[in-house]
């Protein structure tokens, strides 16, 4: 699996796109792979305040429930409706499915995350285990 | 022992292919300092006559035979036959929980029918597959519009029933959910002025009971529109089910929780009981409790599967909507027998035979003694004041073979000399009758005595 | 099929659609006496208030009602059919004087405001039972309210807290084994404790070492089932309850297993401060699809005072009463009495084995899981060599699938996927009441399955084959949740 390199990487599996001060969260492609079907996702109201590193909502399979951590800190300023009908579209293309959009808060915090090949050897540790 | 399907030699030879001489062996992993090396000090194995026996026995201490007029959210009403005969059959007695569902699709298929019904008769979108019984499933009705909302505070009907009140102040204690009651007004029903007064920002819902533990019927629309103007939920309780034969559900409420106990369950002393959490397809995501859901197989034939499990305690541990695990399933069958049984037209009929009986009990009554809070509608439950007090006029209905009202002093003292009565459609006119020839006695002697007393002093 | 079992075989089987889908108007299966009191206006007496339509409540007759039921209790598996693996559930036969008796008139209309007078039999049973458990758990006091095993935990840690309080400090956590079943730490949540992790040693027991560096003053209680999940008697038990009470804390033991211990070791013996049993599994009540359970909790005597509202007690007159001024208690947890049918159920349970058959009961659910040890352990996995007591972990990579394809030999899934410390657990836990002759057919069906995995292993992952559903698609069901059946929608009008 190719990780897009116009974003950046969490070890907790999201990813973030940064355009100016604002910027775009989902969950990558290893980890719908992980959870399996996932049924529903979990994603904070309009307004809501993130903290890098803390978790901000939740993705649920049928049978486990993963938290998403925020890759960095900033307020929610729009929330992707359509994955409340159809949850199945992070499967299908998760780094096409982005969750919610935020302003960064701390646009520095964007350095200490991985950038795409990082992410992939950590994905390829991970997996290894 | 009779219950136990093996010989002395199946045993043997078990324990010979396992390469074992006793079966002591197998409990050597106890430290030898805690295993007992002696009997268990209960009485003797007993025969299957004997526990008959002693139950039978139990049974005659334990007032068989009384005509009861007891409510306070346990209500005598007829179980058909038919609720029994199908309970006992070991396949609904003696399944587990139906986690694997090619396998379960009876008990599946009926739980989904049970929410559907449910849902029917309160009004609502939703509906779990039962709770413990009518006082946790408030609680936990409280706890959920407190998620929903992420404010901390409730505001709780006094004329909820005063178990269900203490029940939920355990669950609130340790939960920063400060309580607040709110009180009733002469007519029996949530004072709306005070209510309005109670509720603060930081109030999740408000708790009410309908009908309330007086058995008056609270005007939720008016509770709701109170409640919803300061951004609280409604959380209804429903302690008589039969009374959804013939009043109108609070729609307007966000949450019911209900103890549907007369449909079709035993007084039993108190227990097991169906609780059940009825709400808003939009809050399912923080509703406590299994529930069934529809789908297909492989080849796209209907079936049915516990569903949403990811908001329980075995996958969310400590972050569950609850710690609830084992539900009512029996009992909720046989609710759910008993709905089927009386359906559509049978609920309301019985309903409509609750409200006459106590319609009539009521008149008679308020002929004698003070019949309380007759300013608003009623179901099948009443409070009469009267002069004496009502533990010493139960002692007499005692010695008829009748158990009066249930005296209030104890909850409400400010009401008095005052008992909670409660008529089905078992209770017969001849009964009431004589229960309130009985009361009307007790009245004309403290009367008669008291005019006594005046005369001396004159 | 290559590998057919010799103890289910296909039978015909009734469909049967939705109760809605039988129902049309004039169909009843009531009929109530004619009333003998005046009719009542009812809108004049309800107003707003009155109702004026159920909706879609079916209207069926009697004999549908008795068919409906019928077929589709024939879609289920029970314990009356067949073994019943699931590990830490207890499968146990239901006993059918246990029923009989629950259902006297007297026992079964009790009134729970009825006064004491007339409540003597109701009283008399409570505390007889009582009284026995207390014997069989070896603790100094026990309340029956609690109304299952996640209740009862709840009521429990309710006095663990209480008991902290008294003492000036409530403390802030509990440590929880890694093996435990969610309810323990979901329980913990609803007390407002929060739940520190204790992981097991190589052999399946509590870390004795971790748990000394973990123990300190903010930890209110250790939650521990014993036999642990695996099935492991902690041998260890009072160095561990020394351990906390050392520090102040408190041993709290899950009883779910139980099972493995009644007449032959007593936790009240080993340093256990407070525990729930669940009646539903140790005890015999019918676990009736899902429900009721029955919690008691019981406790040594410094837990006393904290105990639910109200207790029993024997008055001045030598009558039995309910105490309800006990100004230290944690208060109600549910209404009423607790699940007071099933006391009923559970004491009929211990008369008919008395001293002799629950020790015999206890070693033949142990003798049993050991006998599925032995047959099994060269065709599974065991995570861990440790001996063990009432139920044995194995594990295996297609323990999902391997469960499925256990249907179609006749018997009901072993526990799979837990306790999580075992990746693809198959739980396994017989019970006293399988014979040998049912054991040896699952020993061989089990031993079937693992050929078939090797050799067809697509036949396995699309198990069951022989029920009248296959898998059915729980991801579907999740997404777009149908929880409830709605009338077709009508045609639209022309």
């Amino acid at each position: 699996m190719a990780y897009p390199t116009d974003r950046k990487y969490t070890k907790e599996h999201e990813w973030i796109q940064v355009n100016g001060s604002s910027g775009t969260i989902g969950i990558t492609d290893y980890a719908q792979q992980s959870l399996g079907d996932i049924v529903f996702v979990e994603a904070p109201k309009v307004g809501a305040e993130l903290t890098a590193g803390k978790t901000f909502g939740t993705v649920e399979s049928v049978k486990a429930v993963s938290d998403l951590f925020a890759p960095v800190s900033g307020t929610v300023t729009e929330v992707n409706e359509v994955l409340a009908t159809s949850p199945e579209n992070v499967n299908k293309d998760a780094h096409g499915s982005w969750i919610v959009k935020v302003t960064l808060k701390n646009p520095g915090e964007v350095d200490n995350l991985l950038s795409s090949a990082d992410y992939e050897k950590f994905v390829a540790e991970e997996a290894g285990h | 022992m009779r219950y136990l399907p093996k010989s002395p030699s199946d045993r043997e030879a078990m324990l010979k292919a396992m390469g074992l001489r006793s079966v002591d062996e197998l409990f050597a992993p106890i430290p030898a300092e805690y295993r007992l090396s002696r009997d268990l000090k209960i009485p003797r194995q007993m025969a299957e006559s004997e526990i008959v026996d002693f139950f039978r026995q139990r049974s005659r201490e334990n007032g068989d035979g009384y005509t009861s007029f007891l409510g306070a959210g346990a209500y005598f009403h007829y179980r058909p036959v038919i609720i029994d005969s199908l309970i006992s059959r070991g396949e609904f007695l003696t399944a587990y929980t139906p986690y694997q569902a090619e396998i379960s699709q009876g008990t599946l298929q009926s739980i989904f029918e049970f929410q559907t019904m449910i849902c029917e008769l309160t009004g609502m979108e939703v509906a779990n597959a039962s709770m413990y019984d009518g006082s946790t499933a408030a609680a936990e009705g409280v706890m959920m519009a407190v998620r929903l909302t992420g404010r901390r505070s409730v505001v709780v009907a006094r004329s909820l029933h005063p178990e269900y009140r203490e029940v939920l102040a355990t669950y609130a204690k340790h939960q920063g959910m400060p309580l607040s009651i709110t009180g009733y007004s002469d007519d029996g029903r949530v004072n709306l002025k005070e209510l309005e007064k109670s509720i603060t920002p930081e109030t999740a819902c408000v708790l009410v009971q309908s009908p309330n533990f007086f058995g008056t019927i609270e005007d939720a629309a008016a509770i709701a529109e109170i409640a919803h103007k300061h951004g609280a939920m409604l959380v209804v309780s429903i302690a008589e089910a039969v009374s959804l034969g013939i009043v109108e559900p609070p729609r307007e409420a966000d949450v019911i929780a209900m103890e549907a106990q007369s449909f079709g369950v035993p007084l039993g002393f108190g227990g097991p009981y169906c609780g059940v959490i009825a709400t808003r397809e939009k809050y399912v995501r923080q509703m406590p409790g299994r529930l069934v859901g529809q789908t297909v197989d492989k080849q796209g034939k209907r079936g049915f599967v516990l569903t949403l499990a990811t908001r329980e305690q075995h996958i969310r541990r400590e972050k569950a909507t609850s710690n609830i695990c084992t539900n009512q399933a029996l009992v909720a069958l046989m609710v759910n027998i008993f709905m089927t049984v009386y359906g559509k037209v049978g609920l309301k009929e019985l309903a409509k035979q609750n409200l006459a009986k106590t319609a009539y009990a009521a008149g008679q009554f308020a002929k004698h003694g003070k019949v309380l809070f007759g300013g608003a509608p009623r179901f099948n439950e009443f409070v009469v004041q009267t002069s004496e007090d009502p533990y010493a006029i139960n002692g007499r209905l005692l010695g008829h073979k009748m158990v009066g009202g249930l005296p209030l002093k104890k909850f409400y003292p400010e009401l008095g000399n005052a008992a909670l009565w409660c008529c089905t459609e078992l209770t017969t006119r001849s009964a009431i009758d004589t229960a309130v020839g009985l009361v009307a006695e007790s009245e004309r002697s403290v009367r008669s005595a008291k005019e006594e007393v005046e005369e001396v002093a004159r | 099929m290559k590998h057919m079992t010799r103890k289910a075989t296909r039978h015909v089987n009734q469909n049967e659609g939705l109760i809605f889908e039988k129902s049309s108007a004039g169909k009843a299966a009531w009929k109530l006496p004619p009333l003998d009191v005046p009719e009542v206006d009812t809108a004049k007496m309800l107003g707003a208030s009155e109702r004026k339509d159920l909706g879609e409540m079916p209207e069926v007759s009697e004999i549908e009602i008795i068919r409906h039921f019928t077929r589709l209790s024939t879609w289920n598996y029970a314990i009356d059919l067949g073994m019943y693996p699931l590990g830490s559930c207890t499968m146990k036969y239901n006993p059918r004087v246990n029923e009989a008796v629950a259902r006297v008139e007297g026992i079964a209309n009790g009134h729970p405001y009825q006064p004491e007078k007339i409540s003597q039999g109701a009283l008399h049973i409570i505390k007889t039972l009582s009284e026995q458990l207390i014997e069989i758990t070896g603790m100094d006091a026990i309340t029956l309210q609690p109304a299952a095993g996640a209740h009862g935990e709840m009521t429990g840690l309710l006095m663990v807290r209480a008991y902290h309080e008294s003492k000036g400090n409530a403390r802030k956590k509990i440590l929880i084994p890694d093996s435990a079943h969610g309810t323990n730490p979901a329980t913990a949540a609803m007390v407002n404790y929060a739940v520190e992790n204790l992981k097991s040693d190589a052999r399946g027991m509590v870390d004795i070492a971790a748990l000394e560096a973990q123990m300190n003053e903010d930890v209110a209680a250790l939650m521990l089932t014993n036999p642990n999940t695996l099935g492991v008697f902690e041998q260890q038990i009072h160095k561990i309850a020394d351990i906390l009470h050392a520090k102040g804390g408190l041993l709290y033991m899950d009883g779910a297993n139980m099972n493995a211990l009644v007449g032959k070791v007593r936790p009240g013996d080993f340093g256990v401060d407070v525990m729930h049993l669940n009646l539903h599994k140790t005890f015999s009540t019918p676990h009736g699809g899902g429900g009721p359970g029955s919690g008691p909790v019981a406790i040594k005597k410094v837990l006393e005072p904290f105990l639910p509202t109200p207790t029993l007690t024997v008055k001045s007159d030598g009558t039995l009463g309910f105490d309800y001024n006990r100004p230290q208690s944690v208060g109600r947890v549910r209404a009423f009495y607790g699940n007071f049918g099933m006391f009923v159920r559970a004491l009929a349970y211990i008369q008919a084995n008395g001293p002799d058959g629950l020790r015999q009961t206890t070693e033949d659910a142990v003798l049993n899981a050991n006998y599925i040890r032995k047959g099994l352990e060269g065709t599974y996995d065991l995570p861990y060599s440790t001996p063990t007591m009432h139920e044995v972990v194995f594990k295996g990579v297609r323990t999902m699938d391997i469960a499925k394809r256990l249907i179609d030999y006749g018997f009901h899934p072993y526990t799979t996927a837990f306790p999580l410390i075992v990746p693809g657990a198959l739980m396994i836990e017989p019970t006293e009441s399988e014979s040998k002759e049912e054991m040896d057919l699952f020993i061989e069906a089990m031993k079937s399955i693992a050929q078939e995995v090797e050799e067809d292993p697509q036949m396995v992952l699309a198990a069951p084959h022989s029920t009248r559903v296959s898998r059915l698609d729980e991801t579907a069901a999740a997404r777009k949740p149908v929880l409830r059946w709605k009338p077709a929608a009508a045609p639209p009008e022309k």
